[in-house]
């Protein structure tokens, strides 16, 4: 049990891995077969060009703005590894490889950073929610997934996103409240990434750790390397089990940081030093991982190789679908308002057609 | 005399202020050491201490509802919310405290504070950040509203703001925040909260904007190429509307037409043509009409332009409001 041995008191930071991706905690070292763990490293290392392409195109005002993932892969690829098809996904808005991972096409995701709507309308069967962009209000809605699946028998969970910065809203603790009381199956994730925006954790909380918060809700809490992925991987399926057991609420604190801005429009310079940046650096959640695998003789350099030419190339063929895709259309901005067009909305879409067709001809 | 953008002239007023009055606090998300997402309050902690200038934990309602008990305890916050689109956690503040302190105790306390945000489109951003959220605060009895579209008003109706003895929600066009610079005073000034400006006067039609979308207006009409003479008129402070200048102007032109960004359904210019139908009736020469988006959320910028405003959409409402006739 790593939740009893880790508990949120306990002062203990769970982890598996060192910072080259040898087994320190053998023990807790969770048995994943082969082609699950390259898979995992597969997605991690996909979310990780992604997000350096997103950065670069961004930058050459090909794409809109971005929340980078970087240096926080493992604390979404590894919950997301612990999990079944029908396990929810609520989100913030920096979980891009845990939407890789959980179903949501790279295309879609670049298109809702392109600024296109239909980059949140997901296939049908991928448990995922869109990008939530008001800090909190993911936790309640995870409640009432986890409620609803509670209710309608299912032993599936839902799993909830939120920042350090964003466990001082009122709606985080409402969310973890109102769960935790009726032992919904819902497992919140804190990626405590040292900063929201410019403000520093200490900023946000003058409790020690994120994770101790759980004790007040009555559940368990534990703080997680959320650089080292199996550690992530194993506290979510133990989380996981006690939840569709009935266990209610497992609050995990991924303790990790954001390596790159915290959104394209932000310069980091301005609240934090490089040294800072640069010990980071040395706890890449990638080369932990990619350790591991060698480890393991699974993995090396030309298998890395092939793989980064491959994934390289699969994200730029992605872009250039997602340039030339089709803007939004004047039916789809008007007609998702609701289930049908009351008579006002589609005087106003016929009047919008008519200005768009007279401004043509002129 | 400093020529001033809007941002710079919104930093100067709050410095001003911070300066002049010990009670004057001011803080939000990011809005201490960084200066805020985007630098209005950029300097002033290094300059008025952390003490008075300061980040917050990221949660909309304490940010409000501690103004609220330090306004009762005597000082003059002046807070930020990041953008508009996130005032929604602190509404529930605004509506329920803000808005009806004063008159729950009889006047007894009065809180003096401000609430700034950015707000409105064009900025290519993402969802929740390109909101016109206006009548969401002119609705409530005991809020002011007010918004500038120029630097010197930013300068003179924040001092205002400030020195109010009511709470005043003031928005910021962060489109128009960088662009275009305009002599501001140095010294401290006030711009009157409750008053309409006349920009230009005209005779044949009455222009109401306001913020953001005024601007975008005065641009379209450099393209007006017909002989139309309009009243142009910056509304600056949504609530308590200044429909006298309004209702005035449209007894001279006859015509009425208000530009917004707002939807259009419940928009202040619903409001404005109500009262010019109350008022001026039988001065109309043509049904008002508004300009603005439509009853719809606000695209993402793929899409924005269907619903933002633009020259084409301006313009044609005014020929085609002086063109008609009865
Ligand atoms: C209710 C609300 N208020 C403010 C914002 C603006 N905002 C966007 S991200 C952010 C910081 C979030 O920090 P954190 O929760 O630590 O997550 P991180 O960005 O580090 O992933 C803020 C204040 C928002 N999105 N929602």
């Amino acid at each position: 049990m790593i939740l009893k041995e880790y508990d949120a008191l306990s002062k203990k930071r769970f982890q598996v891995l060192d910072e080259v991706g040898k087994v320190i905690n053998p023990k807790f070292e969770p048995k994943i077969d082969d082609k699950t763990l390259l898979h995992m490293y597969r997605m991690m290392l996909l979310a990780r060009i992604a997000d350096e392409k997103a950065l670069q195109y961004q930058r050459q005002g090909r794409m809109l703005t971005f929340a980078p993932v970087k240096g926080q892969e493992a604390a979404q690829i590894g919950p997301m590894a612990a999990l079944e098809e029908g396990d929810w996904l609520s989100p913030a808005f920096r979980e891009q490889a845990a939407f890789l991972y959980k179903g949501v096409s790279l295309e879609q995701a670049y298109l809702y950073w392109y600024g296109n709507e239909r980059g949140s309308f997901f296939e049908d069967g991928v448990r995922v929610l869109p990008v939530n962009v008001p800090i909190g209000s993911q936790v309640n809605h995870a409640a009432g997934l986890a409620y609803a699946e509670k209710l309608k028998g299912n032993k599936n969970v839902a799993v909830t996103y939120i920042g350090d910065g964003g466990t001082s809203h009122g709606e985080f603790h409402e969310g973890m409240n109102f769960a935790s009381v009726y032992n919904a199956p819902m497992i919140c994730i804190v990626q405590n990434n040292q900063y929201a925006i410019s403000t520093p954790r200490a900023k946000q909380t003058k409790s020690e750790t994120i994770s101790q918060k759980a004790v007040a809700y009555g559940v368990p809490g534990i703080q997680v390397d959320g650089n080292d992925v199996l550690a992530m991987y194993a506290v979510v399926k133990e989380a996981r089990e006690r939840a569709t057991k009935g266990e209610g609420v497992t609050l995990i604190e991924a303790y990790t940081y954001r390596l790159g801005p915290h959104t394209t429009s932000d310069d980091p310079t301005i609240y934090r030093k490089d040294e800072e940046v640069n010990e980071w650096l040395l706890k890449d959640p990638l080369i932990r991982f990619k350790g591991y695998l060698e480890g393991k003789k699974l993995w090396d350099d030309k298998k890395e190789a092939t793989l980064v030419e491959e994934l390289t190339e699969y994200v730029g063929e992605t872009f250039k679908k997602v340039e030339v895709s089709e803007d939004p259309t004047v039916d789809e901005i008007f007609d998702h308002t609701y289930a049908t067009l009351p008579e006002e909305l589609k005087r106003q879409k016929a009047q919008h057609l008519a200005f768009l067709s007279e401004s043509e001809e002129n | 005399m400093a020529m001033m953008t809007l941002l710079q002239a919104i930093n100067n007023a709050l410095d001003q202020q911070l300066t002049n009055d010990p009670t004057v606090v001011s803080y939000g998300e990011d809005a201490g050491f960084e200066g805020g997402v985007f630098r209005v309050t950029a300097g002033l902690q290094a300059k008025h201490g952390e003490a008075r200038v300061f980040d917050t934990p990221i949660a909309e309602s304490a940010i409000v509802g501690s103004a609220v008990g330090m306004a009762i305890a005597g000082m003059k916050p002046v807070v930020e919310l990041q953008f508009s689109g996130f005032m929604f956690p602190a509404y529930n503040q605004i509506v329920v405290h803000l808005a009806r302190f004063r008159n729950r105790s009889r006047s007894s306390y009065s809180l003096p504070l401000v609430v700034r945000m950015p707000y409105g489109g064009g900025v290519r951003a993402l969802e929740h950040h390109s909101e016109s959220l206006e009548t969401l605060f002119a609705h409530i009895p005991g809020l002011k509203l007010v918004i500038p579209s120029t630097p010197y008003d930013a300068k003179g109706l924040l001092t205002a703001a400030i020195k109010d003895p009511d709470p005043v929600i003031f928005f910021e066009p962060k489109k128009y925040y960088r662009a275009g610079k305009q002599e501001v005073p140095e010294e401290e000034y006030i711009v009157e909260i409750g008053k309409a400006n006349v920009l230009q006067e005209g005779t044949d039609i009455t222009l109401v904007s306001w913020g953001a979308a005024l601007r975008d207006t005065q641009k379209a009409l450099q393209n007006l190429k017909e002989n139309i003479s309009i009243e142009l008129i910056d509304l600056r402070t949504i609530a308590p509307m200044d429909s006298v200048t309004v209702v005035e102007s449209v007894k001279k032109t006859g015509r009425l037409l208000v530009v917004s960004e707002q939807v259009k359904t419940l928009s202040i210019a619903s409001e404005l043509i109500a009262r010019v139908n109350e008022e001026a009736f039988l001065y109309l020469e043509a049904p008002p009409v508004r300009v603005g988006g439509y009853d719809i959320t606000i695209p993402l910028p793929r899409g924005e332009h269907h619903q933002a405003l633009n020259d084409k959409k301006i313009l044609r409402a005014v020929r085609s409001l002086a063109g008609y006739e009865v």
